[in-house]
């Protein structure tokens, strides 16, 4: 049976190539006319941890991930064990045959104490012994397909096949060799495959695994009957062209687009992987030649904040990326740039936290902390965005808010939207416009004292540039003038304050709509799903399952968080039986937000904290009970291993 | 005095400080003045000159923002050799604190604002410069008007990262380093004539500068003897020059050809009509699928 929509999942250990794998899974289904949302976790840590990868493919958009998964391709053994439990009925699972023996309490390095704890009571529960292949025998009890492949046999075949004596030389290949097992048994085009390896490796490694992926695809066609195994990829065309991308990269390419042409940064997961491919991209194409955007890897993010802004003074657009630990060291750079309305933009992935936390895990934590992060009080812009679209748009766009209104403005996202990768009609950018505020130039001053903090109905003061004749001008980090001279009396004071705060009005006034929140489903339902962030795409998911089984459910996703539209969440909420907060932190963060600013509470509250992104699934599960009153005010969710 | 005899144009010029006294200095000059936060005058330095090279940076700070909450920074510039003049004001204490020991504050010292005396060794800012890749660095004295307007015109025209070490007195606070002790006031001799401690460099015979590159560890060397002198003689003056390492700029040149004339502060960004000059067609057939 062809279905559809098919989960693929890839583990192993850190270092072993799952990303690689996983890259060149997307891409062949890409290839094929399909729709792919890929997720990827891992350790912090550089080899052995364990670390895997889910490629959702469907015929249709996918927008998020679901737990289940439908074809398990293990590495090494303790991807079998972890992950034993999220293949469902129907499903398969490729493993190394050399594994089957494994004992899963002696034998794995890599697991913990508390880890193996579990693994006992699981074992209790269920009757299951102590080697792999007893897991496996568990499995097949649920209806999975087991396909056990002798990795090693098929390396030496590839050696033979390349001249190499080494083992140890192509034990790289084992990701390779389980795509080639995988689209085997989905019966998938193979030149798309071989197409999506060319794409993927330097050219002097393209041959090796070309031959890996064939050695691996006809030994599975020999060796097994692929009918055993029920789910089957079938190409479809597609007239319309598509990428397939992360949110790193959607970042970076809206950063370029908008005009971003300084961006520092200090090495952090989750954000680093978007000015690397920046740097790698710092030359820019232009319809008339080239630009360039200099990327600046700076001691520490204290100095990248502030480096941006210093930048910003110049007349450049500049940007810095991060995440929480980092934003933490920013909080000096954001009052400055405050005080002195300065329009940097802060790119924010946030992670698990506090302090270090779980630095490769997704959460949506710093909500508070992106609004509140720096002493005294000042205008802001955050901008969340909910899926890796708007990532790319907001990136350009929000350079816009921050030179019109003058001040920091912070995108914020997190770590799922910053690793997943999904698959997009190519994005249409005709439309982006690049305003850059009220500028003033040299001709403009001819003649006239130029006050950079000149005082103006709006609060918006005529910017020139660091280097404009006859614009010589002050900032300065203690309260000031309209010159930016040191000022303390209470007159400038009050005055410079009200200046500062009252572009606040002036961004609810103006600002449209589609920047602050975006509305789904029905808008007059009484029931209606508030969130932000990367929830999102499970959470459309999940309320288009809902309408197909009768529910009428609406969602609100707020963008704009800072000045936060206050009036228009009020009236989209007032009079609902049911206001659902669906955030991935545990105290509920934006709804806190919302009933300050608007004084409605949210009748039900869907938290997760697990580290782990939100799953279709259970967003579904738990919507339904709350439609059904089966479910409590408070739902917390905890997919995912 | 320095800015004027150079004749440079007061819209040219960015004096980025930190905070402390020394960093207030920008309010009183007629050139752009970015007074920034305390010791993070050598990131924001970075940001404006990176992306306007055209712009003539200059910075001001004292010894506690420089060596003690921004001593990072001050160490990393030095890996950068960015184009820019740093004026560090050192006078061992914190003025605006009423006196705490600052970085450079012998060990044993006590200043009359002090409970006790210093329990921390000083940091010697003109060795740590040389160590950490600065290629103009020179030491001056506050009341010595003449050789300190040479000595900045001197690291505002050198090509690369240059800085000029300040020694002033503070007299509220440091009762030790006093105007009367660099003069020698307490250090007569047999004629009652004061034996000034400070001398200097130029005219003692020493070359501080790097004439050829197999030249670059001796001078480094002979720059950190030189700066370990304190006490009854200290050398003010020129202690390490090298003209031939690359500055940041010229190492950015080498990847983007056209950052000189079209630095990130100067490109277009877009067109008239407003859309975004860049063309993404590069990106997107990287990541096409079909």
């Amino acid at each position: 049976m062809v279905i559809e929509s098919l989960n693929w999942m890839a583990g192993g250990p850190q270092g072993s190539g799952v990303d690689t794998a996983s890259t060149i899974f997307g891409r062949a289904c890409g290839y094929g006319g399909l729709y792919v949302y890929g997720r990827r976790e891992y350790h912090s840590n550089i080899k052995t941890m364990h670390s895997y990868f889910h490629q959702r493919v469907s015929k249709q958009p996918t927008l998020a991930n679901i737990a289940d998964v439908n074809l398990l391709a293990a590495f090494d053994a303790e991807t079998v064990v972890r992950h034993v439990g999220e293949v469902v009925n129907g499903g398969g699972i490729i493993v190394d045959s050399r594994d089957l023996a494994v004992n899963v309490l002696t034998n794995i390095a890599t697991f913990s104490e508390d880890y193996k704890n579990q693994i006992r009571v699981f074992m209790q529960q269920n009757g299951v012994g102590e080697t792999v292949n007893d897991f496996l025998n568990y499995a097949k009890q649920k209806n999975i397909v087991v396909f056990p492949v002798p990795y090693m046999d098929l390396l030496k075949e590839i050696g033979q096949k390349l001249n190499i004596e080494k083992i140890s030389a192509l034990q790289k290949m084992i990701n390779v060799l389980t795509i080639g097992v995988s689209f085997a048994f989905l019966k998938y085009d193979r030149k798309l495959v071989e197409d999506a390896i060319k794409a993927t490796f330097r050219e002097k490694l393209v041959d090796m695994n070309l031959t890996a992926v064939n050695v691996a695809y006809d030994y599975t066609e020999k060796n097994f009957n692929t009918a055993d195994f029920k789910h089957k990829l079938e190409k479809q065309p597609t007239n319309e062209p598509r990428i397939f991308l992360t949110g790193n990269q959607a970042v970076a390419m809206g950063k370029v687009l908008g005009g971003c042409r300084i961006q520092t940064y200090y090495p952090i997961t989750p954000a680093a992987d978007e000015s690397e491919y920046l740097e790698a991209h710092e030359i820019l194409k232009t319809r008339s030649g080239q630009e360039a955007i200099v990327v600046l890897q700076t001691e520490d993010e204290i100095a990248a904040i502030n480096c941006a802004s210093g930048a910003c003074l110049t007349g450049a657009r500049a940007a810095t990326s991060t995440s929480g630990p980092g934003f933490s060291l920013m909080a000096e750079g954001i009052g400055w740039a405050g005080n002195n309305e300065v329009p940097v933009v802060v790119t924010y992935y946030q992670r698990g936290g506090p302090s270090t936390g779980q630095p490769t895990r997704h959460s949506q934590q710093d909500l508070r902390f992106a609004m509140h992060a720096a002493h005294g009080e000042f205008a802001r812009i955050i901008l969340a965005s909910g899926d890796i679209a708007e990532c790319f748009f907001d990136a350009a766009e929000i350079f816009n808010l921050a030179e019109k209104y003058q001040m920091p403005a912070i995108h914020l996202l997190d770590k799922g939207m910053a690793n997943s990768s999904q698959t997009y009609p190519v994005f249409d950018y005709s439309k982006v416009k690049l305003d850059r505020g009220l500028i003033v130039g040299e001709k403009d001053l001819e003649g006239k004292t130029y006050k950079r903090f000149e005082f103006t109905e709006s609060g918006v003061s005529p910017r020139a540039f660091l280097g404009t004749k006859n614009a010589v001008q002050w900032y300065s980090g203690d309260e000031h003038n309209e010159m930016g001279n040191i000022n303390e009396e209470p007159s400038v004071r009050k005055n410079m304050m009200d200046k500062r705060l009252k572009k606040i009005e002036l961004i609810n006034k103006e600002v449209p709509a589609e920047f602050k929140f975006n509305f789904f489903g029905d808008r007059d339902s009484e029931n209606i799903v508030v969130s932000w962030g990367s929830p999102k795409g499970a959470i459309i998911e999940a309320i288009n399952q809902l309408k197909d089984e009768g529910y009428k459910v609406g969602f609100l996703q707020v963008r704009m968080v800072l000045p936060f539209p206050s009036a228009q969440i009020k009236e989209l909420l007032t009079g609902k039986k049911r206001i659902v907060d669906v955030e991935d932190n545990a105290t509920a963060q934006l709804a806190g937000v919302i009933a300050e600013n608007t004084t409605i509470k949210p009748t039900h509250y869907i938290l997760k904290y697990t580290g782990r992104p939100m799953m279709v699934t259970e967003v579904y599960d738990a919507l339904k009970d709350i439609m059904d009153n089966k479910a409590a005010e408070r739902q917390v969710l905890t997919l995912g291993a | 005095m320095a800015l004027a005899e150079m004749a440079l144009e007061p819209h040219k010029v960015v004096i980025v400080s930190g905070v402390g006294n020394a960093a207030k200095l920008p309010h009183f000059v007629k050139a752009n003045g970015v007074h920034t936060l305390h010791g993070r005058l050598l990131p924001f330095a970075m940001g404006i000159k990176v992306a306007n090279p055209h712009l003539e940076v200059i910075g001001v700070g004292g010894d506690g923002d420089g060596l003690g909450i921004g001593a990072g920074h001050f160490v990393n510039a030095g890996r950068r050799n960015i184009d820019m003049c740093y004026l560090l004001h050192n006078n061992g204490v914190y003025g605006l604190t009423k006196g705490q020991a600052s970085p450079t504050l012998k060990l044993g010292v006590q200043t009359k604002s002090l409970p006790n005396p210093n329990i921390n060794e000083a940091i010697n800012p003109v060795a740590l410069a040389v160590t950490a890749g600065y290629t103009f660095v020179a030491r001056s004295y506050a009341f010595d008007l003449n050789h300190l307007k040479n000595n900045i015109i001197q690291g505002v025209q050198h090509k690369g990262l240059a800085i000029v070490e300040i020694l002033q007195p503070c007299p509220p606070y440091n009762d030790i380093n006093t105007k009367d002790w660099y003069a020698g006031e307490d250090r007569k001799d047999g004629n009652g004539k004061p034996q000034p401690r400070l001398y200097k460099l130029e005219e003692s015979g020493f070359d501080p500068v790097v004439h050829d590159e197999g030249e670059l560890f001796k001078k480094k060397v002979a720059a950190m003897e030189k700066a370990q002198e304190w006490g009854d003689r200290i050398p003010i003056g020129v202690f390490f020059q090298n003209p031939l390492e690359p500055t940041f700029q010229d190492r950015f040149t080498k990847r983007i050809s056209f950052y000189p004339e079209n630095p990130p502060a100067k490109q277009q960004l877009k067109n008239e009509n407003g859309a975004s000059s860049v063309d993404l067609s590069d990106f997107i057939d990287d990541l096409k699928t079909s």
